[in-house]
């Protein structure tokens, strides 16, 4: 599978602002850990026995996978893309047998010191293999079986994710993909429909639900004062209104079935009922702490005492936005984000220069993800999205997550970088 | 397809709103909304009080009169006290469980509040205190505090010291340096020379991990400062004279002041009945305090060396006869005769026997009221000045000259202004116009509405001794070892009374040194040394009050003492045998009569007033 270009390096067209932004992101990255978890009886960064030397150890191999990605043959992701998928989705379904439960979660293949996650990977694979499908000449998302079989590669390792593993949060990720296969040409009714959920389902959870019934058939029945009268029209509004209702009851459903871990997330995020500052409701209330105590310029590097003296938890790992709110204050934190955004951008606009729909998909596969933890990530540090234990992407501790984003990231360079070669 | 395209403008719109929308979130929190930054700072961080050392006290020749020894409160910040085992904690400090629960109520109620450090045990020893500080960290929200207690080696001069006391809520309105809880002098020295001796807080910036643990000092201390310690004071005070006098005072009310008549320096200042002052140091204060405010009969909390009014009596016609002489309606020859009293109203004010008519010298010898009376009504009714009361008022501004009626100035705490009634206040008791020489003549003995406080009485004296000039009576004499700081600038003004002419003075000091060779006072010579007195009763509604003062020696006067003693009676009797003690043991260093010594120290007017009757000899 392996060749060389004539006369080619493998670093050809690769994108360098690309490449340097996700430099920049892991080396900032790795700094807010050492700053996070400083220790001074250990204040080496390079000290393997604490978490910023292994985080080095994590970056170093990233950038050899990242190698190794450039040097694999562009053509093997998309002749392999299902048999990875599959491969993964074994795996997935294989750790909670094989691994070795660590503190009550069962997602871990684990060598020693180290371990392995496989749900982080699943997602550059099953990006692949949304790729290889979609890319296929005669599918057009807009017909609704190929939507089934989009969902499918979605939902399948969402759910082994979820219910065999019980990672929340990595299978939620999956979310993500909807961008992708909106930029594919899903219907917009089906992001409405996403969108209606999420609205009534807060809703749901603030008013009382008779009235927010009565509420819908008064929008229903305003509605149709305004448009044609016809048969067609009714019956739209009519499923419009009794999907709202159902969505409505779903929600209580969907609530009452939840973890109280996750009701209570749900709740601390919405400010339902007394929230204990002390309880449920003490690591939002931390985190805000954290970023609003570091003010516009923050407290200088290594200077925070929110994070560092524990304050905040997990300040490391899916926390690690407070060390940068901390320290680096307003300007550091926005900067961050924007970072991350331009790097999330540039996907999409090395996406669209793609004459390759499989490289298209693929990249938008990419931003996708990203945007998602990103969104979702600094979201609950700041109290607008609830708490899932997503990583940020490069900011977080952690090895499978870097390898995974690295990863995701290197197989679209790589495919970028050869995107005028072939027509796949 | 290019249709299609197109959605990349959606989405990227989406992910920049989204953007947009965080970055003005956090604009919010990290910038507008101040709320965290308050949490961080309560949580994070312990700001510890670095209380300075206040300043030692000295007498004038060094010897240590105030010092300092630690102490150390335990303190709560409510809010932070979580998960800790109670009963480890109360066994820690014996305390039981209610009086646990009590403490922490106070601590948690108004003027307290959660989030308010009060104090929540007050002053542990250092051995409590060292057993406690090992495993204070399993307590959150508790610390400790360190601070300094006042110890006095000598347990003289209470009064004088003053005492330290917590900053109440007014005090810390009035002024932000204090907080409630912190000490600051109350009276005395202390408070007057409170900024001087506290010296300047510091404070200390600990960060704390969540487990409450010290993870040292934020910033490498950057914004912590550093407590500067109090100035040390040197007073006036002769301790061994102070000593020696409290001693000779004990069991008997009233008080002396000792002045150094070349500086103003005061020597002595006794009050008495006195306390121990390390009494309103520690736990026991309160109950120390309560116990000595409940004294009604000697009121030993009552500072009368400053505090208290006694009218002059004998003592003021010293003064009678100065301005007498001074508007020259008196000379040294002059004779006014008794009829046991006053003869002009009747024989009043009374008077004892004696030979009369007397000359000047015989009258102040003898303190005859007959004649005082004549000379004031001779200086009212003055004909130079056409009206009695322009004649009144330029018998009161000489008066007031020598600091009667007026606080002298010093830097001893609250003190009494006394009383020279001016034209007003008769104005207003007997009518406009209706009042002459007659109808207040008994002034001119030192009674009627007249009141002097001791230091006043002794500053009088040391007027007479300089002939004319005084400094203001002072008890420091340097601060932090330089006796020219600013601050005692003040004291090194010469002030003139408006008598200057020393051969006036002369007449009167004559009759004072005759009052000691011959006298009144004869039996309470000193060996070697001349000295001059005047002795004295100060009629009162009960026993008259025993009073004398006196300047040792004649010539180059080092120490001027006025004494009274409460219903003591004459003068002779107990004030003039405790003054001549006093300045023989300062001038000479030893007690040539240790028979009146004795009777002194032994002398009880307190516990036996009633049967240790004294006749009134005048």
């Amino acid at each position: 599978m392996l060749r060389s270009q004539n006369n080619t390096s493998i670093f050809y067209n690769v994108d360098w602002i690309t490449v340097l932004t996700y430099l920049v992101l892991i080396l900032m990255g790795w700094l807010n850990i050492y700053a996070a978890v400083y220790n001074e009886e250990h204040y080496i960064i390079t000290d393997i026995t604490q978490k910023y030397g292994k985080q080095l150890i994590w970056i170093g191999t990233s950038l050899l996978l990242a190698l190794i990605i450039l040097i694999i043959d562009e053509n093997f992701y998309t002749a392999f893309a299902y048999f990875i998928f599959g491969a993964f989705l074994l795996a997935n379904i294989a750790v909670p047998f094989l691994g070795r439960e660590v503190k009550g979660s069962s997602s871990w293949f684990r060598f020693g010191d180290f371990g392995i996650q496989p749900a982080e990977f699943m997602k550059f694979a099953a990006n692949l293999a949304l790729a290889k499908f979609l890319s296929n000449q005669n599918i057009k998302i807009a017909d609704y079986k190929s939507t089934i079989v989009s969902l499918l590669i979605i939902g399948i390792p969402a759910i082994i994710i979820m219910k065999m593993q019980n990672e929340t949060g990595l299978a939620i990720v999956f979310v993500a993909f909807i961008f992708m296969l909106y930029r594919e040409g899903l219907s917009v009714n089906y992001l409405l429909l996403g969108f209606l959920a999420i609205i009534l389902f807060i809703l749901a959870l603030m008013i009382n639900n008779l009235y927010l019934f009565i509420i819908i058939a008064a929008l229903c029945a305003i509605a149709l004062l305004f448009i044609k009268r016809n048969a067609k029209n009714l019956f739209i509004i009519a499923a419009i209104g009794i999907v709202a209702c159902t969505m409505v009851r779903g929600t209580t459903y969907v609530y009452d079935h939840m973890e109280d871990h996750q009701k209570t997330r749900i709740d601390v995020l919405l400010g339902r009922g007394t929230v204990n500052l002390k309880d449920e409701g003490y690591n939002v209330n931390q985190a805000k702490i954290a970023i609003g105590s570091g003010g516009f310029l923050g407290k200088g590097y290594l200077q925070g005492t929110q994070t560092k003296y524990n304050f905040v938890p997990e300040q490391d790992t899916d926390f690690i936005f407070c060390t940068v709110g901390e320290e680096w204050g307003f300007l550091g934190s926005t900067f961050v984000i924007i970072l991350e955004l331009f790097l999330i951008i540039r996907l999409i606009f090395m996406a669209e220069r793609q004459r390759s729909p499989f490289s298209r998909i693929y990249g938008y596969g990419v931003a996708s993800v990203f945007f998602f933890h990103l969104t979702v990530n600094i979201g609950m540090t700041i109290g607008l999205a609830p708490v899932i234990g997503i990583p940020l992407p490069f900011f977080s501790y952690g090895g499978s997550s870097l390898w995974s984003f690295t990863i995701l990231l290197f197989i679209f360079i790589k495919l970028d970088s050869k995107r005028l070669q072939i027509l796949r | 397809m290019n249709q299609l395209s197109d959605r990349k403008y959606i989405i990227i719109g989406v992910f920049i709103l989204v953007g947009l929308i965080y970055i003005s979130r956090l604009f919010y929190i990290q910038v507008i909304d101040d709320t965290y930054k308050l949490d961080a700072r309560n949580q994070a961080f312990r700001y510890t009080t670095e209380f300075p050392i206040r300043g030692y006290i000295y007498d004038r020749n060094n010897k240590l009169l105030v010092y300092n020894e630690a102490a150390y409160d335990l303190m709560v910040l409510p809010k932070n006290v979580k998960n800790i085992d109670t009963m480890d904690f109360c066994g820690l400090l014996g305390i039981t469980k209610e009086q646990f629960l009590k403490k922490m109520k106070k601590a948690v109620q108004a003027p307290n509040s959660p989030r308010k450090e009060s104090i929540f045990e007050k002053q542990l020893s250092p051995k409590d205190y060292a057993s406690l500080q090992e495993v204070l960290y399993r307590f959150p929200g508790f610390f400790v505090q360190s601070r300094t207690l006042r110890k006095y080696p000598k347990k003289i001069a209470a009064h004088m010291l003053g005492y330290i006391g917590e900053a109440d809520k007014r005090t810390t309105e009035k002024d932000s340096y204090y907080k409630e809880g912190d000490y600051l002098g109350i009276s005395g020295i202390e408070k007057s020379y409170e900024k001087v001796l506290r010296g300047k807080k510091g404070m200390h910036i600990i960060m704390k991990d969540v487990n409450n643990r010290d993870m040292g000092s934020y910033m490498n201390g950057l914004y912590d400062t550093i407590a500067i310690s109090g100035k040390p004071l040197t007073t006036t005070l002769d301790a061994d004279l102070q000593e020696y006098a409290e001693q000779l005072m004990q069991n008997k009310i009233g008080s002396v002041v000792a002045i150094d008549p070349s500086t103003g320096e005061i020597l002595a200042i006794v009050t008495s009945p006195t306390y121990d002052p390390n009494l309103f140091v520690g736990r026991a204060r309160n109950k120390n305090f309560v116990e000595l405010s409940h004294d009604s009969i000697g009121k030993p909390l009552f500072n009368r060396s400053t505090m208290a009014s006694y009218p002059p009596g004998s003592t003021f016609k010293l003064v009678m006869a100065l301005i007498g002489l001074n508007e020259g309606v008196l000379t040294a020859d002059t004779r006014y005769p008794c009829a046991r009293g006053y003869p002009p109203l009747g024989g009043r004010p009374k008077c004892h026997p004696h030979g009369s008519p007397m000359d000047l010298e015989g009258a102040i010898g003898t303190s005859c009221n007959s004649y005082f009376s004549y000379v004031f009504k001779s200086v009212i009714e003055d004909k130079t000045y056409n009206s009695t009361y322009k004649a009144y008022a330029n018998w009161r501004d000489i008066a007031t000259s020598f600091c009667l009626g007026t606080k002298t100035g010093s830097d001893l705490a609250n003190e009494l202004r006394g009383n020279v009634p001016s034209i007003g206040y008769y104005d207003k008791i007997f009518g406009k116009g209706s009042w002459k020489a007659s109808t207040v003549i008994s002034l001119g003995i030192g009674q009627n509405e007249l009141g002097i406080t001791p230091l006043q009485n002794a500053n009088l004296v040391a007027i007479i001794a300089n002939k004319g000039w005084y400094y203001t009576p002072h008890i420091v004499k340097a601060i932090d070892g330089n006796p020219n700081d600013t601050i005692l600038d003040r004291f090194k003004v010469k002030h003139y009374t408006k008598i200057k002419d020393t051969a006036i003075y002369n007449i009167v000091i004559a009759g004072m040194a005759k009052a000691v060779e011959g006298g009144t006072a004869a039996s309470l010579k000193i060996e070697g040394i001349p000295y001059c007195a005047k002795t004295g009763t100060a009629q009162n509604s009960g026993k008259d009050h025993s009073v004398f003062v006196c300047f040792a020696p004649k010539d180059n006067p080092k120490i001027a003492i006025g004494i009274l003693i409460e219903n003591a009676g004459f003068g002779s009797t107990y004030a003039g045998p405790i003054a001549r003690l006093m300045m023989e043991k300062y001038l000479k260093g030893e007690i040539t009569r240790p028979d009146l010594e004795k009777r002194m120290l032994e002398a009880d007017l307190i516990h036996k007033t009633k049967n240790a009757e004294v006749t009134k000899q005048h």
